[in-house]
Formats: structure tokens, C-alpha cells, sequence
């Protein structure tokens, strides 16, 4: 004879809190699985770790750089061009000044472009991408999608030069043309997401129970894109750290005597290849954050690639 | 007295995956055989090893992870492992030829069905290879109008896309068999489809191999279409075959606990009572459990079950199993029965 | 006719976005504070010419009326003079134009027969040393920035190896070749002075390595996986079980669908690769479009970056509208799906 089911006073009533808690822990575990598989591999752990160092060095540079003043107005020129030596382990420039000293500092300009480019072009460029993703196929979506043509339509690089070339060279404007050029690539990325998103059940359901606009793109659309958000912006700071070195390697960027990697390149290039290490100490320490950040970037998507929405 | 060679006969075959994290042996000791004209049906859950073994008898395993540390597989008496790549072009084709199981994934999404059928008309045989495109083209409608696809002119020039996956299967259903081949691997024909559709594939591909007189291996997890179709089955359970009768006698009187089960889960019209799944998993093949793999589930699992492996024991003409409860008790019974 | 119907589209879009870049750029060059005239006329020009220079630059309307004047000179191929070389902007983009074309077109192929060839190997030969070796090259070769390589590049084989020349496109006192293409190693072949052309060849060389560099590192990194995927895909094991010979699935069929990936990206890379250029230009005193355009900008040379950018635009989104019909080309599930939905 068949057993009366058990099924039904099993298991709990099917609320919508309590299929959003299985979704958490669901993520939670994912995320467990991801960090372990994280961890495993070196590459990631590199990236990791560079970043971090680099990050240290940045925020305590006043304290960790052995010549702090060289990164101020300083010259000494009885010290100038000397090569790399345990006083001065990445050499000195032709005025004296201790370049070790001044990629540190170079680090924090770098990592500080970097932090509020990002922090003033995601939420833009998320906000827009999510209104039009939603918005799909109607006006406000063709304004929105048109706009960011536009600002994509020309080579990135050579709008934020344009634009950094019209204001005054200095840090604040440099970050502002690097950002007027970023944004579109967020709303790209969370367009694309949110009109594949917008057709699934979940979003139509919480339609229906009449929740507010603002309640589906931040609460229902987002939470499911905080991945490839995430992923894209570690992999970011390395992309406008370079960007930003490219500026500064022109001249676009921060002034001297302010340290800043892309313009001790530039300057040093002058004296290859005698006192190469002007020049090429500030490049290597270029490719060194810029590895760290996409090996950390990669890693993390690796993580993420775990969790399936 | 010496037999001709059977057509296919895998004999004691084990395949190795090595991955990141160690090694799975998901075939151990694979036993096998289909003479010409039988029609032989596989049948197992997923992930029990048959597609593999299928790929290891063509030797289209992905190289670097899959080892095969022993075995051997012989085609008409020839070994294809041993095989030389000219010698293995004569058995890809015209020997032995495989309908996969997923036909939108068969078939390549680039290409025209014509500019994929062709190459397989061209070097299906010496003959074709010289010809002209234009006539390999007239040649490519012939395996399209056999599978009763209509305009098959025109299917040439579509791409996959634009076709059904019923047709899509008709197609890989005819490229498979536009080489003639001696043995044909039909891996779960139709699953993937609508069953109404599936029911006309599988139809389909019993007509043209009893017009054609192919042997078959019939890959599948539906018991009603290996009643219907198959003269001899085969049950496979992670990595072994644990069973092998003729179809009548197999559902007749199946003997191995795993293939009761399956027979069980079955939901019957008549009889009344619910289908019982078979409890438990299938075993992990990073580290499978010593003895016999189905003892961690098997209701009747005895001591010597979780020691050694069962051996394939006879229990009639043509019926073995590879489970202890037909042991030793069962061949001094048969000895009994020759005396 | 689905062709036409979808290059008519793309070019209507593109008209409406060159229109939107054109404002954006007249924008953001007007807010510079300053007064063009007199950068352009230098502080000594009396009064009066300034103002009578501001009447004909429309600089007392407004900003749209500005915008409308310009507009128009633009669509008839006046861009205005430039301040800096103080000739017509028109003339100045055309003479400058071909050095970059050749640049750019020498790191383009190379990047990317290159990277596909690199990525096709290390696919091949998968999990082995070789692979190994491309992944890491390739993925320095994605992290490092192009200015970073052409400094490498200069400093061993220009100075240090003094190997190749590290200036400009043709060494002292060796005349430039008549110009056919504007690209002076074809037209030294053209004109058959083998000399000019390996001059000019030893000195395209380098800047355009290291150019390349980027792309080719990221299109072999997208052939490398999408091989590796693709070799595991049922339609290559049905091809291999059907009796195709291998050299076939390996080069027809698996090659193809793997292209596509590879193919959709180079858009971008070459938005990458030109704005590479600009500052390769600079290490190597390229005399080409970039250099012009980096100079315009250091000096604030509105016309001329304003026509720099409005031509480097339609260059991108042609080169983008042509990628798009290449991959559309190699993937028919693109064009029939678009088809579907117009």
C-alpha cells in the first residue's frame, strides 16, 4: 500500500523570504566552493598579495619610503644619476632624488586615481545601465544606449587625452577625463544584464505584487549582477592605472615635482640607455600592479564563475 | 575449431580520466561483444560509463586527460587500440560509425548540412575522394531523402540553426549512416527531443538498419525502447557491465539487484503501488568503493561483496552477471545441468 | 539585400552617433578658458585684428550658433586652420594621415596572424611547455602597457644592440620615395628602390612591434580558449567518428567557429591599438596622425583636435560596422537571428 506522503509537513511554506534565504545561503556556500578553489590556485593568491603590498605601500608611503622628501620639491645633485645601490635600491634621478622614494608615492597617486574613478563611474555607469536595461525598447533605452555610443565611439584613450587636454594638467582633471571615459563601458555591461534579466520570472512576479521601480532595479536586478560587476571592476584599477600612466606619461597628468609613475617613465626615457633605471624601474613597477589586479581580477572571476544565477 | 572473428569485442578495457585533483577510473574492466547483424542494447543511468566506452571503441577520447592503461577491442580480430591511423581511417566510417546524443551539439553551427555531409561522403570511401563537388552534392541528397527529410536540396544550403531538432537528429541519423557501416553507435537517439518526435527517430533507425542490415549498439536509459528494438542488452552500472542477457530473457528474469531496480522505478500502468527509485548515488570514480561498485546501494549486499569483484558468472546460454548472489551455488547448478 | 538593409542601419546609427561626438567634442572644446584668437594671434597683435579674428571664428555668438558654423565647415572638409602649424587642418590630417595608416596596418597584421597562429599552437599543444610559454608571454603581453614595450624595444635594440634606427621613418639623407600609397615601404617597392624600402622597413619595425604587442597577446589568449574549448565539442568527435581525415577537422572545422571570438574583439583592438599609437608615435617621432593630434592637444589646439577625434571616429565606427558584416560572415546564427528579429 503507498504511504501518505510526507512531502507537505516537511517542508516549509514557500514565501518569498524564504526562497531569498535559500538564495543566500546558496551564495554563501557557492562562495565557500569559490574561495577554496581561490586559494588553491597561486596565480590568484599572486595577485592577491601584490595588490595588497601594493595597497600597503600606498596608504603608509609617508612611512615606508626611505626618502619621504624626495617626493617634494628636492634636488641634491651631488647624488644625481647614481645607480641602483643599497642607499638608493632603485637608483636616483638627474636631479638626486631617490627613485624607490618616488614609485612609492607613484603608487599611491596610482591606486588613489584609481579608487575614485571607480567609485565615481560604477554607481553612474550602473544606474544608467540598470534604468535602461529595464527600460528596454523604449525611448528612455535608445537616449540612454545612444549616449554611450557616442562616448564610445572614439578610442577611449584618445577621449580622456582630449579632454584632459583641454583643462588644466592636474590630478583632479586627469581623474575627471578618465572617468567621463569609463562610464559607458558599466552601462554596457549592466544593459546587457539587466534586459536578459528583466524577461525572468522573478522580475515579472515582483511586477505584479506592485513593487516599486526602484525596489526591482536595486533589490530584484542588481543583487544578480554583483558578480560580473565586481569581476570587471577589480580588473579596472589595472586598466585605469595604466590609462592614468598614459596621461601622465604625456604630460597630461599631475605636475612635477608630484611623482607619478607614467611621467617618471617618460622623463627617464631621455636617458636610456646609461642610467636606464630612471626610466625602467617606474615602467616595471607599472606592469607589476597592473599583473597584480588582473591576476586578482581573474581569480575572482574564477570564484564567481561558481555561482550560476 | 576456429570462429570467425566477432565484429566488435571489447575485452577487459579500463579508461582512466587523469584531472587536477587525481584520477577517475571510470571504466574498469569492460566487457563487450556484438556479433554481425545483432542489435545490442546499453542500457545505464548517466554518467555510468557508456558514452565513454563508445568513444574508446572509435578513439575519439580526449587525449590528454583520458589514459587507457589496459584492455583491448577488436574489430573483426584486429585491435583498435594497436591501430595505425590509416588503419583506424578504414574503421572510422566505413567500419564503425556513431549518432551522437545531443544533435545540436553534433552538428557544427558554421557550416552548411551540405559542406558537413560532403566531407563525410568524400572519405567515406577511395571511390568518392576524386570527385568533383557537384557530384559529391548529388551524392549528399541520397543519406537526406533516406531519413526522410523533405527538400533535402534545400537542407543542404541551411545551417543547423534553421532546422528542428527533429530534423537535426534525422540528419546526424544519416550521416552516420551514409558511410555504410558495418556497426552503427546510436547514442540515446531522441533523447533530447519531444517524445512523440523521439518515438519516430527511433522507428526511423530501426527501418534503415533492418534495410540495411547494420549491427547496432543501442545506447539508452528507456527499458521500453530496448524491449522494442534490441535482440541482446547489455546493463552497464559505473563503469562495469553487471548484467548481459537476450532482450526477451532480461526482462523476463532479471537477476542483478541493479537491474531489478531499474526495472522497478519503472512506473507500470497495471499492478498498482508506486515506482521505487533505487536509493543512494553513483559511486565517486576518484575513489570507488573497493569490491563490487554497486554494494554501497545493493539491498542484498553481502560480505564478499565489499571485498572482491564480482566476476561475470553464467547463469544460462547467453545470460551472465556479475553479482556474488549468483555464484559459486550457480555454477555447480549449471555444472549439474551439462552432466 | 538583408546586406544593404543592415549596412543602411548601421550607417543611419552612425550618423547620429558622429553627430553626437561632434557636439560632445565642440563642448568640451569651448570650455577651455581663454581666448583662441589671441593664443592664436600671440600677445603682441593689436586690438583690433584679435577682434576682427574673433568675428570670423563666430567666437562673440553663442555656443549653438558656434557649433552650427563649424558643423557646416566640417561637413564640406573645412576644419578650420591650426594654430600650431597655422595651415588648414584638412591638409594637415591628410599629410600626416598615411604614416599612421602604415603603422597601425603593419601592428594589426601582426598582431593578428601573430596571436592566431600563437593561439592555434598553444591550443594544439595543449597543456605542454609550449602552452605554458604562450599563456605567460600572452598575459604579460595583456598587462603590459605599449608605451612600457616600446621603451624595452628602444632601449635594446635601438641603443643598446643599436640594431635598429629609433628615429622617425626614414634614416638621414635618404630621400623619401615618390608616394603612390603614402606608405613608404610599398611605394619604395612599387618604385623599386630596395634600399629606401629596407630603410623604411627597419624603421616601421620596431614602433610597430611594439604596437602590437597588446592585441596580439589578447587575440591569442581568445583563440587559445576557444580552441581548447572547441576541441572538446561534439561536432568535432561526430566529424572524427565519421571517418574525416584529421587535418580537415582541424583545419576547417574546428578553425572557423573558433575564429568568431577572436574575430569580434578586433574592433576594440584596434581602438586599443590607435590609441597605443599615440604615444608610440611620440617615442619613436612618428611623424604620423597621432603625433599630430598629441601635439594639438599639448598646445590647445582646438581645430585640429577637434578634427583629429571627428576623423578617428568615423575610422573606428567604419572599422567597426566592417568587423561586425566579417563576423556576421563567419557565424550565420548572427545573421539569421538579426534577420529574425528586424
Amino acid at each position: 500500500m503507498a504511504q501518505p506522503s510526507k512531502v507537505e509537513t516537511l517542508a516549509p511554506p514557500i514565501t518569498r523570504q524564504y526562497v531569498r534565504q535559500l538564495q543566500r545561503r546558496n551564495r554563501m556556500e557557492n562562495l565557500g566552493r569559490g574561495w577554496y578553489k581561490f586559494s588553491r590556485n597561486p596565480l590568484s593568491i599572486l595577485g592577491a598579495a601584490t595588490v595588497l603590498l601594493v595597497t600597503l605601500l600606498a596608504i603608509f608611503a609617508p612611512w615606508i619610503a626611505p626618502h619621504p622628501e624626495h617626493a617634494a620639491p628636492f634636488t641634491n645633485f651631488a647624488h644625481a644619476h647614481l645607480p641602483p645601490s643599497l642607499e638608493y635600491p632603485f637608483g636616483t634621478d638627474e636631479i638626486g632624488r631617490d627613485i624607490l622614494s618616488r614609485v612609492i608615492f607613484g603608487f599611491r597617486l596610482s591606486l588613489w586615481m584609481g579608487v575614485v574613478v571607480l567609485a565615481l563611474v560604477v554607481p553612474v555607469g550602473v544606474v544608467l545601465g540598470l534604468i535602461a536595461g529595464y527600460a528596454q525598447g523604449t525611448r528612455l533605452d535608445t537616449i540612454i544606449m545612444r549616449l554611450t555610443d557616442v562616448f564610445l565611439a572614439v578610442p577611449p584613450l584618445i577621449l580622456a587625452l582630449a579632454i584632459a587636454s583641454v583643462l588644466e594638467p592636474n590630478l583632479t582633471n586627469s581623474m575627471v577625463a578618465v572617468s567621463l571615459m569609463w562610464w559607458p563601458w558599466y552601462t554596457r555591461l549592466v544593459y546587457g544584464l539587466a534586459s536578459t534579466l528583466r524577461n525572468e520570472f522573478f522580475v515579472s512576479s515582483a511586477e505584479t505584487m506592485g513593487a516599486s521601480t526602484s525596489h526591482i532595479l536595486f533589490r530584484e536586478l542588481l543583487p544578480n549582477m554583483i558578480s560580473p560587476i565586481f569581476t570587471k571592476m577589480s580588473l579596472d584599477m589595472g586598466w585605469v592605472i595604466i590609462i592614468g600612466s598614459m596621461l601622465s606619461f604625456v604630460g597630461l597628468g599631475v605636475q612635477e615635482p608630484t611623482p607619478a609613475l607614467g611621467t617618471m617613465v617618460a622623463k627617464g626615457a631621455r636617458f636610456l640607455p646609461d642610467q636606464w633605471w630612471v626610466s625602467i624601474f617606474p615602467a616595471l613597477a607599472i606592469v607589476a600592479v597592473v599583473l597584480g589586479f588582473n591576476l586578482l581580477g581573474d581569480g575572482l572571476r574564477d570564484l564567481f564563475a561558481g555561482e550560476e544565477v | 575449431m576456429s570462429a570467425p572473428p566477432r565484429l566488435l569485442e571489447v575485452k577487459d578495457l579500463s579508461v582512466h580520466f587523469k584531472v587536477y585533483s587525481g584520477v577517475l577510473k571510470v571504466l574498469d574492466g569492460v566487457n563487450f561483444s556484438v556479433d554481425a547483424g545483432e542489435k545490442v542494447g546499453l542500457v545505464g543511468e548517466t554518467g555510468c560509463g557508456k558514452t565513454t566506452t563508445m568513444k574508446a571503441i572509435l578513439r575519439i577520447l580526449p587525449h590528454p586527460p583520458a589514459i587507457v592503461p589496459k584492455g583491448e577491442i577488436l574489430f573483426k580480430g584486429e585491435d583498435i587500440l594497436r591501430m595505425k591511423p590509416d588503419q583506424m581511417r578504414r574503421v572510422r566510417g566505413p567500419g564503425i560509425s556513431m549518432v551522437f546524443q545531443d544533435p545540436t551539439a553534433a552538428l557544427n553551427p558554421v557550416f552548411t548540412i551540405g559542406e558537413q555531409v560532403g566531407p563525410v561522403i568524400r572519405y567515406s570511401s577511395p571511390e568518392n575522394r576524386g570527385l568533383s563537388r557537384r557530384q559529391i552534392r548529388q551524392k549528399a541528397l541520397v543519406p537526406l531523402q533516406e531519413v526522410a527529410l523533405a527538400d533535402p536540396e534545400r537542407l543542404l544550403d541551411a545551417y543547423p540553426i534553421q532546422l528542428s531538432g527533429g530534423m537535426r537528429q534525422r540528419v546526424c541519423i544519416g550521416m552516420a549512416l551514409a558511410t555504410n557501416p558495418e556497426l552503427l553507435i546510436a547514442d540515446e537517439p531522441g533523447t533530447s527531443l519531444d517524445v512523440t518526435i523521439q518515438d519516430q527517430v527511433i522507428r526511423l533507425l530501426g527501418e534503415l538498419v533492418e534495410r540495411k542490415r547494420t549491427s547496432v549498439i543501442l545506447i539508452t536509459h528507456s527499458l521500453g525502447v530496448v524491449r522494442e528494438m534490441t535482440d541482446r542488452v547489455y546493463v552497464m552500472y559505473a563503469g562495469n557491465m553487471v548484467e548481459v542477457a537476450p532482450t526477451p530473457r532480461l526482462f523476463a528474469n532479471p537477476l542483478h539487484p541493479y537491474t531489478r531496480g531499474l526495472m522497478e522505478a519503472v512506473p507500470k500502468l497495471t499492478g498498482g503501488g508506486m515506482a521505487m527509485g533505487i536509493p543512494g548515488r553513483l559511486p565517486s570514480y576518484q575513489h570507488p568503493p573497493p569490491g563490487c561498485r554497486f554494494h554501497t546501494r545493493c539491498p542484498h549486499v553481502m560480505p564478499v561483496c565489499r571485498r572482491e569483484k564480482p566476476p561475470l558468472f553464467r547463469v544460462e546460454a547467453g545470460h551472465e552477471v556479475a553479482c556474488f548472489l549468483y555464484g559459486p551455488e550457480v555454477e555447480r547448478h549449471s555444472s549439474e545441468l551439462a552432466a | 539585400m538583408r546586406l544593404l538593409a543592415f549596412l543602411a542601419r548601421r550607417i543611419y546609427q552612425s550618423v547620429f552617433v558622429l553627430l553626437g561626438l561632434s557636439i560632445l567634442i565642440f563642448i568640451i572644446a569651448r570650455i577651455l578658458p581663454g581666448d583662441p584668437a589671441r593664443t592664436a594671434l600671440g600677445a603682441r597683435a593689436p586690438e583690433w585684428v584679435v577682434e576682427r579674428l574673433r568675428e570670423d571664428m563666430h567666437l562673440n555668438d553663442s555656443v549653438p550658433v558656434q557649433y552650427v558654423y563649424w558643423l557646416r565647415g566640417a561637413l564640406g572638409g573645412d576644419f578650420g586652420d591650426s594654430l600650431v602649424t597655422r595651415r588648414d587642418v584638412a591638409n594637415d590630417i591628410l599629410e600626416f594621415f598615411p604614416a599612421s595608416f602604415e603603422l597601425v596596418l603593419l601592428a594589426g597584421i601582426i598582431s593578428g596572424v601573430a596571436g592566431i597562429g600563437l593561439g592555434t599552437l598553444s591550443a594544439r599543444h595543449k597543456d605542454t611547455w609550449v602552452d605554458n610559454i604562450v599563456r605567460i608571454l600572452s598575459y604579460m603581453g595583456v598587462v603590459t602597457p605599449a608605451f612600457v614595450f616600446a621603451i624595452m624595444l628602444l632601449l635594446i635594440f635601438g641603443l643598446a644592440l643599436n640594431w635598429l634606427p629609433a628615429i622617425g621613418r626614414l634614416s638621414d639623407g635618404v630621400p623619401a620615395p615618390p608616394t603612390f600609397t603614402g606608405l613608404m615601404t610599398v611605394d619604395a617597392l612599387l618604385a623599386g628602390q630596395l634600399a629606401t624600402f629596407w630603410d623604411a622597413l627597419k624603421h616601421l619595425i620596431m614602433p610597430a612591434v611594439a604596437l602590437s604587442l597588446g592585441a596580439l597577446s589578447q587575440e591569442a589568449r581568445i583563440t587559445r580558449a576557444t580552441m581548447a574549448d572547441n576541441l572538446s565539442k561534439d561536432y568535432i568527435a561526430t566529424a572524427r567518428s565519421l571517418g574525416i581525415p584529421e587535418r580537415i577537422v582541424m583545419g576547417r572545422f574546428l578553425l572557423k567557429p573558433s575564429l568568431i571570438p577572436t574575430v569580434s574583439i578586433l574592433g576594440l583592438d584596434f581602438a586599443g591599438t590607435f590609441s597605443n599609437a599615440f604615444l608610440v608615435e611620440l617615442i619613436f617621432n612618428w611623424p604620423g596622425l597621432s603625433r599630430y593630434g598629441m601635439n594639438a592637444m599639448l598646445r590647445k589646439d582646438l581645430n585640429a583636435i577637434s578634427a583629429v577625434i571627428l576623423v578617428l571616429g568615423v575610422i573606428f565606427i567604419t572599422v567597426n560596422i566592417v568587423v561586425d558584416l566579417v563576423v556576421g560572415g563567419l557565424d550565420p546564427r548572427i545573421r539569421l537571428r538579426a534577420a529574425r528579429t528586424e
